[in-house]
């Protein structure tokens, strides 16, 4: 069952966003160089890094999905990469806000990490058309797990690609990720990234408990002859689960 | 019936691919055609009449690039189109051994318009001699190709029974092949330096030829589930 839980986890993420969004505010200091606009950090990043797990995540799940040939697994990964490129645009977003308020341009092609990313946008931003382009159901499904691991895997190497390329010898802004923070920053940081992972995975959770519903009450509605469910389905770049038993 | 040798299957379907385009001349004179063009379309879109350096290197790769695309929209389009997908799944033969034919094939591609593409670049473009920079070229070229075919192989398998095949082709290959032009223009831009010979930054050719590795397993792992209809 999809819905079990998802009460109690709603409520954690939204106490949690609430409890993370206030240390932000309230008691988080105040950057030393970029003063308010560095408290923007607490979303950008953290958001970044659960866009990307989302997406190597979506890869594991069709890995799954080539394995065991459970269109559920191929709906888990859909539904992870849809809510990674909704994130990911939040991570461009923000990340040029950030980048003028820093370094006064919109966009800057020296920091590598923005542009692996923006790589990595351009690329699953091909997943929805790919789908949508192959008609039966089977086979999208499968193609769709054959992109959702290459590009799984291209997200890593990806990132250590254009941090290895010599162009980019720039000081590295977000170097201090890794405990140079000052104390409360580091604490706020690490709020910051459960609230977002909280938040993704709720998220997630809510769309397959959607997804399962829907396909539910599309069997249900078959068993009771309703007539309109008999038009062909439109063709669509999401799975559908009707055909593969959605019991679970 | 015994599984026949791999390495027999994939000579035998390279020696089908290559002489379909002899006999047919389908893709190479347009690749040649679009290089030589495409250098034109740059020298009057920069309004420079030589280049050296990133400029030069940027402008040949990036041709080298999109020719390479026109050739891996088609590559898979007989065997999509004439039933040679059915042919080859009917056989014994090991699936991995298209996938290998086919990576011959695109490097067979990719070496033929370089030989053309190359020289006409530094009779049109290049400003420092093309002699002194060639040997180092060569290793660049062989490497790009690789990674230029292993990734044209797999996603050319991937976008060719689609609906809008001839877009996603370029969209799925191009972000996919942004590590390689990185490699390889930062590699080639101290050949094309006029002042001198620079020596080419290692550590790129390392990374290109490990980023080429992996996406060779990635594609042998993975193309044997884009064949199964």
């Amino acid at each position: 069952m999809y819905g079990k839980g998802l009460r109690s986890l709603s409520v954690i993420t939204v106490a949690s966003v609430a409890l993370t969004l206030a240390a932000v505010f309230f008691w988080a200091p105040n950057d030393a160089y970029l003063g308010f606009l560095q408290k923007i950090f607490y979303v950008h990043v953290p958001l970044a890094i659960v866009t990307l797990g989302g997406f190597v995540a979506a890869g594991l799940m069709a890995i799954a999905h080539l394995r065991t040939r459970d269109p559920r697994w191929d709906m888990r990964s859909y539904v992870a990469i849809h809510l990674s490129l909704i994130f990911g645009i939040g991570v461009l977003i923000t990340g040029s806000i950030w980048a003028r308020g820093a370094w006064g341009h919109w966009w800057v092609w020296n920091e590598p990490t923005l542009v692996s990313f923006l790589l990595v946008m351009l690329l699953y931003a091909t997943y929805q058309p790919l789908r949508f382009a192959i008609e039966d159901p089977e086979r999208q499904a499968r193609y769709a797990s054959v992109f959702a691991i290459t590009a799984g895997a291209f997200v890593p190497i990806n990132f250590l690609i254009v941090r290895l390329a010599p162009a980019y010898v720039h000081p590295r802004t977000l170097d201090n990720i890794s405990g140079n923070l000052p104390g409360r920053m580091q604490v706020v940081f690490y709020l910051a990234m459960i609230s977002t992972t909280l938040l993704w995975i709720t998220l997630w959770k809510f769309e397959m408990t959607a997804k399962h519903v829907a396909a539910q009450l599309r069997q249900l509605r078959r068993l009771l002859g309703d007539e309109d469910d008999d038009a062909p389905t439109r063709r669509s770049a999401a799975p559908s689960l009707t055909h593969a038993g959605s019991a679970g | 019936m015994s599984t026949p040798r791999t390495s027999s299957v994939v000579r035998a379907l390279l020696e089908a691919q290559l002489r379909l385009e002899l006999r047919t001349f389908e893709s190479l004179p347009a690749m040649w055609l679009f290089s030589v063009t495409a250098f034109v379309l740059f020298h009057f879109g920069l309004n420079e009449d030589s280049l050296s350096g990133n400029l030069a290197s940027g402008v040949l790769w990036v041709t080298l690039l999109l020719a390479a695309i026109l050739v891996i929209n088609r590559l898979y389009l007989a065997d999509a189109e004439q039933g040679g997908f059915d042919g080859f799944l009917l056989s014994p033969a090991d699936r991995g051994s298209l996938l290998i034919a086919k990576v011959l094939t695109l490097l067979f591609y990719l070496a033929a318009v370089e030989l053309v593409a190359v020289p006409a670049f530094a009779l049109l473009l290049l400003e420092p001699s093309l002699g002194q920079a060639l040997p180092g070229l060569l290793g660049v070229l062989a490497l790009g190709d690789l990674g230029i075919a292993v990734i044209g192989a797999l996603v050319g398998a991937l976008a060719i029974r689609t609906q809008s095949r001839d877009l996603l082709g370029p969209m799925l290959s191009l972000p996919l092949l942004v590590p390689v032009l990185l490699c390889v223009a930062g590699a080639t831009a101290p050949l094309f330096d006029p002042a001198h010979a620079g020596a080419i930054p290692l550590r790129l050719l390392v990374t290109l030829a490990l980023y080429d590795a992996v996406f060779g397993l990635i594609a042998f792992a993975l193309f044997d589930f884009l064949l199964e209809d």
